[in-house]
């Protein structure tokens, strides 16, 4: 059984503008121990869809309306608020992208470290404060009383970044839920973070759900990647499979817009054209086509089903991923 | 002083000796200055007419802060900035009206630097009606759906709100705007870094295109190096407030020589599994130091993994380890390329 198992997701907002299927109906597992990344730009839904996870969708004007969220056997959306309580933190740890906005500015860091853990495992403060320590120690933190005196104000953004790790692995979770962790961080900070993340998970056994807009991070950390358009799955599978033989045409065309450091200078980028789409107008068709170079009638008409395609475990969402599939090893 | 100017036969942008040190200051009735922020300390840039120069680093390293200088939007507490063989550096107000026209600026965040409250058609004509271009309102609005559609967006978009358009329609007004006088020079602040992906690239290509089309010169400032690898056709290296190493774009990825730079490469993750599964990497340690206090010698020698203790104490100069390729590291040799 796996650790997580997601299945048909579906969360919406009512907006002035209309109703936004943020997730529109999202599958997919995390076993025990795995990075698992889910790649997608802004707007795609990723944020929500982990947001949805952890019951933090802001209702109104937010709301799941469809699914199950299955996780250890039982399902998150069936919870009681107090139960939900207890998973988030202690069950699933959660890293958030902006360090500054999701620590407490007015309390030390050694108090936010200890909350945690004297909410959920009943710890008394001199207990708290000794796993406290040790948790510094474990992101790589020196000096670790000092820090604990500390305010948020008083560390640099990757400092305040493994404090939001240590916070999320203090109750030894089983899964933690990685939101763009390193985009407000510099490209060496970033490698620091995300090295820390990759060994702690080995080191801990965690489970890491890793959502990022950057292509290069799911090849170096993930083993398999979910890729994300308008608030769908469009394609998933194995990391390496799905880099050396996409099946979706987004994700063909991403990987091909993208300039690269590991091949020589191109002449020129090959973007995808158009932006992408309104999710308060979004017709029966697939959400794609309208940029799909690739597109027909049939596209138009009916939103393509993930299915399998290419490679064992590989899934992608597209009337015609076999046939290009066969036209590319023509080309 | 060092003559790192590389290989620009006909410089449009000569620097020299370009300092920007910020006080700090302390009381509300006396204010007395307690120290300094050496944002930018000391460097030399030459850009060539026609060239791309990519200035890369990490938050805090001064390229922005360089970038503010060139365009006069702060004035150098020391050095030379020759725009076409005039030095800019201390120019009054009204002697920079002229300049202002001829050096423009795209920003990073198409949200927050066009104004909301106007119409995407007076943002791009208000540069023209400040420096009294196309006084004729007529020609002026044939001008603004002209500089759209150069830009790639509907010559109607002019009636629209920022708000209404997406990032990257926004971040083409901003170039849009940047055009609207004929420039010379653009200095690109990041001006790809808060777009989607998808949008990147069409952004790059657009910026690529009127650099031909216009004989553009483009100072390039950005965190991202596969982009600069791109689009430039040189790349300096900035690391707190200094440049350490500038050459060649090619010969700059290919043969980085200052530890430094390869560092920052390594870090680096690339989009393809297998290649990222074969790389030897161990991230650089440490964070970068505070720019009030940088530290002595070379300012990278706390997080060097070359360091000997000369760095500590001697400040390394740009030297020229290959042809066109100039190091401020005296540990490295030209020859060490593996």
């Amino acid at each position: 059984m796996p650790l997580l198992e997601v299945r048909n997701l579906h969360t919406e907002f009512r907006t002035g503008a209309g109703l936004v299927r943020a997730v529109d109906g999202i599958s997919y597992t995390v076993e025990a121990g795995e990075i698992v990344a889910i790649v997608g730009e802004s707007g795609s839904g990723k944020s929500v869809g982990a947001l949805s996870v952890m019951r933090l969708i802001p209702n109104p004007p937010g709301r799941v309306t469809q699914g199950e969220i299955l996780f250890g056997g039982r399902d998150l959306l069936k919870l009681s608020e107090e139960e939900m309580r207890n998973v988030r933190g202690s069950e699933i740890g959660m890293v958030f992208q902006e360090p500054m906005t999701s620590l407490n500015p007015v309390l030390t860091i050694g108090r936010q470290i200890t909350e945690t853990i004297e909410q959920h495992r009943g710890a008394d403060p001199a207990a708290a404060q000794r796993r406290a320590i040790e948790l510094l120690g474990l992101v790589g933190i020196a000096d670790p009383e000092r820090r604990l005196k500390q305010y948020p104000h008083q560390l640099s953004g990757g400092m305040r970044q493994r404090i939001m790790i240590a916070i999320a692995i203090a109750c030894d979770p089983k899964l933690i839920i990685a939101d763009e962790p390193t985009t407000a961080l510099d490209v060496t900070i970033q490698a620091q973070i995300l090295e820390l993340m990759q060994e702690l998970t080995r080191r801990l056994g965690v489970a890491l759900i890793i959502i990022t807009h950057n292509l290069g991070v799911v090849a170096r950390y993930a083993s398999r990647v979910n890729v994300m358009y308008a608030g769908r799955i469009v394609e998933s599978g194995n990391a390496a499979t799905i880099y050396h033989g996409p099946r979706h045409p987004y994700t063909m065309a991403l990987l091909r817009s993208v300039p690269r450091l590991d091949r020589p200078r191109q002449a020129r980028l090959d973007p995808i054209e158009g932006s992408p789409p309104d999710l308060t107008r979004l017709g029966q068709g697939c959400s794609f086509a309208p940029r799909c170079r690739f597109a027909v009638d049939r596209c138009l008409e009916a939103k393509p089903p993930l299915a399998p395609a290419g490679a064992p475990g590989q899934l992608a969402a597209c009337f015609r991923s076999d046939e290009l599939a066969e036209a590319g090893r023509a080309a | 002083m060092t003559l790192a100017t590389g290989t620009a036969p006909d410089p449009l942008l000569e620097v020299r000796g370009l300092h920007m040190h910020f006080p700090i200051t302390e009381g509300i009735v006396t204010r007395r200055q307690i120290g300094e922020v050496k944002a930018v300390d000391g460097i030399d840039l030459t850009i060539g007419r026609g060239e791309t120069l990519g200035l890369v680093g990490e938050s805090g390293c001064g390229k922005t802060t360089t970038g503010r200088c060139i365009l006069r939007l702060e004035t150098p507490t020391a050095g030379e900035i020759r725009f076409d063989g005039v030095d800019i550096a201390k120019l009054g107000r009204k002697q920079l009206v002229a300049l202002r026209r001829r050096i423009q600026v795209i920003f990073q965040d198409p949200y927050s630097s066009l104004n909301p409250r106007m119409k995407v058609g007076t943002i791009i004509a208000e540069p023209m009606m400040v420096h009294g271009v196309e006084p004729d309102p007529r020609r002026r609005n044939d001008r603004v759906r002209e500089l759209l559609s150069l830009c790639g967006l509907n010559p109607n978009f002019a009636d629209r709100y920022p708000h209404e358009m997406s990032g990257g329609q926004r971040q083409r007004v901003g170039i849009a705007r940047a055009l609207a006088l004929n420039p010379e020079f653009i200095v690109c602040d990041e001006a790809v870094s808060a777009l989607d992906v998808s949008i990147q690239a069409q952004i790059i290509n657009l910026l690529e295109d009127l650099r031909d089309q216009f004989n553009l010169t483009y100072l390039f400032i950005a965190h991202d190096l596969s982009v600069v690898r791109h689009l430039c056709q040189r790349v300096a290296v900035m690391y707190l407030g200094r440049v350490v190493e500038l050459a060649q774009c090619d010969e700059l990825f290919d043969n980085p020589l200052h530890p430094y730079t390869q560092a920052l490469l390594a870090a680096v993750p690339v989009p393809d599994p297998t290649v990222e599964a074969g790389r030897l990497f161990r991230p650089l340690s440490g964070e970068v130091p505070s720019p009030i206090n940088p530290p002595s010698g070379c300012v990278f020698h706390p997080r060097c993994p070359l360091a000997i203790p000369r760095c500590g104490e001697v400040r390394p100069e740009l030297r020229e380890l290959r042809p066109g390729h100039w190091v401020a590291c005296d540990v490295v040799s030209g020859a060490a390329v593996i």
